[in-house]
């Protein structure tokens, strides 16, 4: 806990985090078509999210390195996914 | 009290209670008349106490003659004397009493006061402009004191204090106190300005030791308050109050006899206020409600580390995440940079000079400061490079001079 709030503090001293928030495993639910619910969070793959940080970045390379720093890395198998948010203007 | 400081003494008291509920009465639309009413009682005092001597109760004298001064404008006023003294000319004196009547009241005054405070303190006038207002007429401070202040000169305020009453005036602000809906929103308005003008005080380039502290003493005072209203009572001012404690606590540690600055590490703890910081630690308690933390007592917290001196690992800790908290809801460069101090202390200074030149603050003295120091007893030459800087940006000269002090300990060495 304290290794991620200091990575996410080193990124707002950069004035570079936009937002972020862990995603608890528990009162987790997988909505499936047709109306199936069934107890998650795990979905079709043995994968699942804990969290999700928003950080602003000059370019995906700038995200990645932000993303070397994350505490989660230090499991084995464990990875962080790196995307652009789509704000619809072309750019960003 | 000697009858030269009576007069100024209650004017600082007195006066912003007078225009207030006077301000209260008549609207942004004549506030330059409120003003002047309550000028002229101080006027007539300065005249006439030095002929007839001080009055027995000095405070009732004035408010009398604030009355009754706005008693015979509100008479002379045309639309009054045409409109409504014809149709009133057969009832009871009572009802035109009342309509000519100004409630100078206890209660009146502290409703006044806040209310005023909410109608100053709003967002479509500028942070500097609501800070001006408020020295003004909620902390009767002088035009040339609030230059001072500001270090801008007085034509400058003049005009930024008139041009913001007529937004006022324009945008029809309400002078009260917001309804449940808005009130935390406006509220967040008032902690700002309360706040600027604290740190106004506090961290001030203005020499003027009695207007500084003068300054954070009124934020304090309006601070108190919000914190008597039950209305505006809430979580975040006790946190701000506890915010302004702390710091103040260290006032008289923090100026030296030549008026330098006198750094943390250097300080004369016996000098600090333990009061103030007793005071700080209940309000800190009382702001432990609801369900939000936000920046002040994020703030609040890390000031009541800071008032605890011994260099432990547990109050590094403490900062380091607090101020991971804070800047996350809030960035700031100052911030930035004393959470990377705080990471220093907490974790070492390989780690801390990492984060610090990620931060490229290359405009701002205060980031050579940290990366000198950070440098220290590991390359004395970076340290010094970067304390050069750190001077060649600096804007006051006891900034200059307490940067150089930090060099000449090395070469000293």
């Amino acid at each position: 806990m304290k290794q991620t709030m200091d990575w996410i503090g080193g990124i707002a001293a950069q004035n570079k985090f936009s937002g972020g928030n862990g995603l608890p495993f528990a009162d987790a639910k997988v909505v499936w078509p047709k109306n199936v619910v069934t107890n998650g969070p795990f979905g079709e793959i043995k994968e699942t999210i804990g969290g999700y940080i928003i950080v602003k970045a000059e370019s995906v390379d700038e995200a990645v390195e932000f993303a070397k720093g994350c505490p989660v890395l230090q499991g084995e198998g464990n990875s962080v996914e790196v995307r652009k948010i789509a704000k619809g203007d072309g750019t960003h | 009290m000697e009858q030269e400081e009576l007069i100024p003494h209650l004017f600082r008291t007195e006066y912003s209670k007078i225009v207030s509920v006077l301000c209260k009465r008549f609207g942004f639309d004549q506030s330059e008349i409120a003003e002047d009413i309550a000028s002229d009682t101080f006027l007539t005092a300065a005249q006439t106490w030095p002929l007839n001597g001080i009055p027995q109760n000095p405070t009732a004298w004035l408010y009398n003659v604030a009355k009754n001064k706005a008693k015979n404008y509100l008479q002379r006023n045309s639309v009054f004397k045409n409109k409504i003294t014809p149709g009133i000319k057969n009832s009871s004196t009572d009802l035109f009493e009342s309509e000519t009547e100004i409630d100078l009241s206890p209660q009146n005054i502290s409703d006044s006061q806040l209310q005023m405070m909410f109608g100053i303190c709003h967002p479509s006038i500028s942070p500097e402009a609501q800070i001006g207002l408020s020295l003004r007429i909620l902390c009767g401070f002088g035009i040339a004191e609030i230059a001072d202040a500001f270090l801008a000169n007085k034509e400058t305020i003049n005009k930024r204090l008139f041009r913001a009453k007529e937004i006022l005036r324009g945008e029809k602000i309400k002078i009260e106190i917001p309804g449940p809906a808005e009130i935390d929103e406006r509220l967040n308005t008032v902690l700002t300005t309360i706040y600027l003008l604290f740190s106004e005080g506090y961290y001030s380039t203005s020499q003027n030791q009695t207007i500084r502290k003068g300054l954070c003493f009124e934020a304090m005072r309006l601070c108190t308050m919000l914190i008597e209203n039950d209305s505006t009572n809430k979580p975040a001012v006790n946190a701000l109050f506890a915010l302004m404690c702390f710091h103040s606590s260290r006032f008289e540690a923090r100026i030296g006899k030549n008026g330098e600055n006198i750094l943390y590490d250097d300080q004369n703890t016996s000098l600090w206020n333990k009061d103030l910081i007793s005071k700080g630690a209940f309000f800190l308690n009382a702001a432990a409600k609801g369900n939000q933390i936000t920046k002040y007592h994020l703030e609040a917290t890390i000031a009541y580390w800071s008032t605890q001196k011994e260099d432990t690992k547990e109050k590094w800790e403490n900062v380091l995440q607090l101020y991971n908290r804070l800047l996350q809801i809030e960035y700031s460069p100052i911030a930035a940079l004393n959470r990377t101090f705080a990471l220093s202390k907490a974790r070492g200074k390989q780690e801390a000079i990492v984060e610090a030149e990620k931060l490229k603050l290359e405009e701002n003295h205060f980031y050579f400061v940290l990366l000198g120091e950070l440098y220290r007893e590991i390359d004395d030459e970076k340290s010094k490079q970067h304390f050069l800087k750190a001077i060649s940006l600096a804007k006051t000269q006891p900034d200059r001079q307490s940067i150089q002090r930090k060099i000449d300990n090395f070469i000293s060495k």
